[in-house]
């Protein structure tokens, strides 16, 4: 039996290690963020320099600006960055948020195959959701609330024509940017994506995409990124401090240029635009 | 059809090199899983040893009750779990969410019904006759019972190796729990199912490579154990 009480010492000893681990503290940051910062890479390649500026370490949970104002009320982040005016200042309202700021931009394009079969091509977007409505081709939807979701709702709205919920050609998929793409290609299909992270999409086909941009342009098509703190007296265990030195990094010159310098295929995705 | 072939032969450059971030979901998830199949062996096979020596009423009902959620989905489990650990729930304070703990207490709850199960199991499948022989040999007690569940130490390794291999392949829990953070709680099988999602295979294939080695090794040691049981 000696033997048996020597392993089970060993096995504690291994759990207060793994809790020593846990409690070894660099200041971390927790954020909430869209698909759309993460699948890029943007966040990859900014979190370093951030780390290496202010020595706070930034760890992030994507999911779609819905679930990240969601995450957000509930206290489980410290920060948000997020894409969708609208519900952002709906949750400013509530009282859930504090110091929200611009911070950077790009645009919503329309994506579709290269033959394009519903002619779309040029149109303005107006005219572009309503031909792909009456043509009833193939249109992936994130379906999940996210800021690119919102904003495609909201295009639906402008060009006049009931949002295609239970139509056979319109497939909400539930998932993330590149995944919803993915499946657009699959169905041979179109649908709305912000433009960093076509660029991913285009670098993932080695700039050889089954599907390319046939509508952008548009002033309805602005795409604003901005970062909001969770609001410290609603929640006693956010990292406020945190947050407010992350906010002043990513609005400084410094963190401006880190976005604007940011490339892919020689691009740039993200135009910085803090106020 | 290339780019499978392509994503096999990069993804095992990726292990060959030590790719970092490889790496640290395969590290993750040997950390997260170690965690929650220790909590569930200290807790299980107490509950199921006592299930399977002694006679009590209501004791079918905790079998069947175990048994049940033996086939409880990964992802209902993380609900729960996320309900009660999250800031908002009555277990917030603890600040689990989006932790390794955080996803071993998930883990730990898809674990223990097998541990328990199977320890009972064992346990009842012992020889009746080995009571009896332990009693004549002037054991009594606390004695009487750690000697036959050491009897049954084989088949309560084989509860151990089964519930690892649920715990390492799990998806659902670990995602809801963890958050898919990068280098601290993006486990392999999380890891897979996001390059899955970008449309990116190299280093999915390549965790796919070592999580089918992990289940080739608890299956082996499995059947090593049948072996040396049946013995």
């Amino acid at each position: 039996m000696g033997r048996f009480f020597k392993r089970a010492s060993l096995v504690l000893a291994f759990i207060a290690v793994f809790a020593a681990c846990a409690a070894a503290e660099t200041p971390v940051l927790r954020m909430a963020t869209t698909t759309s910062t993460d699948n890029t890479g943007l966040l990859d390649y900014l979190a370093p320099l951030f780390k290496q500026d202010t020595g706070i370490e930034l760890q992030w949970v994507a999911v779609g600006t819905g679930n990240a104002l969601a995450l957000g009320r509930n206290c489980d982040v410290d920060i948000l960055f997020v894409h969708d005016p609208e519900s952002e200042e709906e949750y400013m309202k509530g009282g859930y948020g504090v110091d929200r700021k611009q911070v950077m931009y790009n645009d919503f394009v329309i994506i579709g195959p290269k033959d394009d079969p519903a002619g779309i091509k040029g149109k303005s977007i107006k005219e572009a959701m309503s031909i792909i409505a009456s043509k009833k081709v193939p249109f992936t939807s994130r379906g999940d609330k996210s800021g690119t979701h919102m904003k495609e709702l909201s295009l639906w709205k402008t060009a006049g024509v009931p949002v295609p919920e239970k139509e056979q050609w319109y497939i909400q998929t539930g998932q993330g940017m590149i995944q919803t793409i993915n499946i657009a290609a699959e169905h041979n299909g179109y649908t709305l994506t912000d433009r960093g992270t076509f660029i991913k999409y285009e670098d993932n086909h080695k700039g050889n995409p089954p599907l390319v941009i046939l509508v952008e342009g548009d002033e309805a098509l602005l795409n604003q990124y901005s970062v909001i703190a969770v609001n410290p007296e609603r929640c006693k265990e956010v990292h406020y401090d945190l947050a407010t030195k992350f906010i002043e990094w990513i609005t400084s010159p410094r963190g401006q240029q880190v976005i604007a310098e940011f490339k892919l295929l020689g691009k740039q995705l993200f135009f910085p635009n803090a106020k | 059809m290339d780019y499978i072939l392509e994503g096999l032969i990069n993804g095992i450059i990726l292990l060959v090199s030590g790719d970092e971030e490889t790496y640290s979901a395969i590290w993750t998830t040997l950390k997260v899983s170690t965690m929650s199949i220790i909590a569930s062996l200290i807790i299980g096979i107490p509950i199921g040893f006592v299930l399977g020596y002694f006679d009590f009423p209501g004791k079918r009902i905790l079998r069947t009750i175990s048994d049940t959620l033996l086939a409880m989905p990964t992802v209902v489990v993380g609900l729960l779990v996320y309900a009660f650990i999250s800031r908002r729930g009555p277990l917030g304070s603890l600040g689990l969410l989006f932790t390794l703990p955080g996803i071993a207490v998930g883990q730990t709850i898809l674990a223990l019904p097998i541990v328990v199960s199977l320890t009972a199991e064992a346990v009842e499948g012992l020889d009746r006759q080995l009571k009896l022989t332990l009693l004549t040999l002037g054991a009594r007690g606390r004695q009487l019972a750690i000697s036959s569940l050491w009897e049954g130490r084989y088949a309560v390794l084989l509860a151990a190796a089964t519930a690892y291999g649920r715990v390492i392949s799990e998806v659902g829990a670990s995602m809801m729990l963890g958050g898919n953070i990068k280098w601290h709680t993006r486990t392999m099988t999380t890891a897979i199912s996001l390059e899955t999602a970008k449309g990116e295979f190299d280093m999915g294939i390549a965790l796919g490579l070592v999580l089918m080695l992990l289940a080739l090794a608890v299956n082996a040691a499995l059947s090593a154990f049948k072996k040396r049981a049946a013995q």
